[in-house]
């Protein structure tokens, strides 16, 4: 019998999902970023050209994505090290709560620089 | 015939430890030394683990640097002449990113590991087979991304 | 007088709900509820308990689709719109009704080495623990479960590693790994890493959250993954 899913409606679970699902995106988008650096191998100009085919709205708005998903795999990864090697302590929300914080900074700061 | 309990008398080890006590010597391996044992898959799955967590450190630290560079970088557009200055000018940067592209060709993998066996249910061998590919290919990528960076034509 | 409207898991795994009515009362658990139904509605209602107050660990269900203690859960703690849905614990197999087959939860134990491994003989004086000593306060931490399996019902890593110990199990070993009276260190290390073991958990915190007896298994299985790493980083495990 499989657990309900109101069991699970606590925020380390959601701290999990989001890790898992994060990490899961950025390791799939990883070797198409590693790609189109290499470009590079074809001299300046053929990079030049993948930055200014990605320098569109659509493309903007999915590397504000992937700058939020970094960001919340940072912040949560940082939390489970936390909890892992440090003394336990009754801090687990506290610690979601900053690791939400930097998150939702780092997405904001990346969007103003974008403007 | 169990070789644990009647090992052949000619086994290495022990002529070896009969040429010792020959000598003199030691019989016994010196105090510390673990002695070899066979796979363990408890020792294997520990030492993944630290590897993952390790690598998780040093990312820590790569990706806070590449959060700011990111933010500094994409001020005004970015340009292929900018970056490659920027890359070319210091090999604390090509340390900086071979470092990066290790820790994540071990750290990436290691995390799909653990979601296909847990979402996917596929476990053992292949797995393993399939997970070590992973990572090779990822780090050939990251290594051939950082030859056009740091050494393509400029 | 107001009732609640029950809905009782009947059968085993392949069962059904089953609803009943029960008048509400004050001060009502849901293990009144429970007994209610099997005493005056349903007398073939199956369901386990022993001490009614928190002790024995044998009361636990499915209680609005989280996992609790029966007799030290208020209705009006849970009930929603005067409504309750009990069902058997999660990642356990079915008997029938409430009851689950609890063999495999307390093998694991056995499996995670749970158990004290002597070192002393009845010739020996008494061990001497400072009863503030850090390695006595970790133990003390794990060591009040009463072994109701509401951490292992509510833990995903259980459903999805079959062979996962889970964390009652890791706790206990948690608290072993802390007893200075123990003699199987390496064992229970060797025990509990792997695939099957501590470093399976992913710190979800679900079993904290539902302890009802507010233990951290997350804490323990946490120290056990740094005793496991540094063993295997020394070449012992």
């Amino acid at each position: 019998m499989k657990s309900a899913f109101r069991s699970r409606a606590h925020p380390g679970f959601w701290a999990f999902i989001v890790h898992r699902v994060s990490g899961l995106l950025l390791a799939l988008f990883l070797p198409l970023h590693f790609w189109l650096l290499s470009q590079a191998l074809h001299g300046p100009a053929a990079l030049d050209g993948i930055l200014r085919w990605v320098d569109r709205p659509a493309f903007k708005l999915a590397e504000w994505g992937l700058v939020v998903l970094l960001a919340a795999h940072l912040a949560g990864g940082v939390r489970v090290l936390m909890l892992e090697f440090l003394p336990w302590r009754n801090w687990q929300k506290a610690l979601l709560a900053v690791a939400a914080g930097c998150t939702i900074a780092a997405g904001a700061a990346f969007a103003l620089n974008l403007v | 015939m169990d070789s644990s309990t009647a090992p052949p008398a000619t086994s290495t080890a022990e002529s070896a430890q009969a040429a010792a006590a020959r000598h003199g010597g030691p019989a016994e391996p010196p105090a510390g030394t673990p002695p070899p044992r066979a796979f363990s898959a408890a020792r294997f799955e520990s030492q993944l683990w630290l590897a993952q967590r390790v690598s998780a450190l040093v990312l820590a630290l790569c990706v806070v640097v590449h959060l700011a560079t990111i933010m500094l970088a994409v001020r005004g557009g970015l340009s292929a002449d900018e970056i490659l200055t920027r890359l070319r000018a210091s090999p604390a940067w090509l340390a900086f990113y071979l470092v990066f592209v290790a820790s994540v060709a071990v750290h990436a993998p290691l995390g799909l590991r653990a979601i296909v066996a847990e979402w996917l249910g596929w476990r053992g061998r292949f797995l393993n087979a399939g997970i070590f590919l992973a990572g090779t290919v990822l780090l050939a990528l990251g290594l051939r991304a950082l030859a056009g960076l740091f050494g393509g034509p400029g | 007088m107001t009732t609640l409207q029950v809905s009782v898991w009947r059968g085993d795994e392949a069962g059904a709900l089953q609803t009943f009515e029960v008048p509400r009362w004050p001060s009502q658990t849901v293990l009144d509820v429970v007994t209610a139904i099997q005493r005056d509605m349903d007398p073939t209602l199956a369901y386990r308990f022993a001490c009614r107050v928190g002790m024995c660990g044998s009361c636990a269900m499915t209680v609005n689709g989280v996992a609790r203690w029966t007799c030290r859960t208020h209705v009006a703690k849970v009930a929603r719109d005067n409504r309750l849905e009990l069902k058997p614990l999660a990642n356990l197999p079915v008997i029938r009704d409430l009851v689950t087959d609890m063999r495999e939860f307390f093998a694991k134990w056995t499996r995670a080495q749970g158990r004290l491994t002597p070192t002393r003989t009845r010739a020996d004086d008494f061990a001497r623990i400072a009863p503030d000593a850090p390695a006595r306060a970790a133990a003390n931490a794990g060591i009040e479960c009463i072994g109701c399996g509401v951490c292992y019902a509510s833990c995903d890593v259980v459903g999805w590693r079959p062979d996962y110990l889970g964390p009652a199990a890791l706790n206990r070993a948690w608290t072993l790994v802390n007893d200075a009276r123990d003699g199987a260190q390496q064992e229970r290390l060797r025990a509990v890493a792997g695939d099957a073991g501590c470093q399976s958990c992913h710190t979800h915190v679900s079993c904290t959250e539902r302890c009802p007896k507010q233990i951290s298994p997350t804490a323990g299985i946490a120290g056990l993954k740094r005793a496991v790493a540094k063993a295997a980083w020394k070449g012992t495990l």
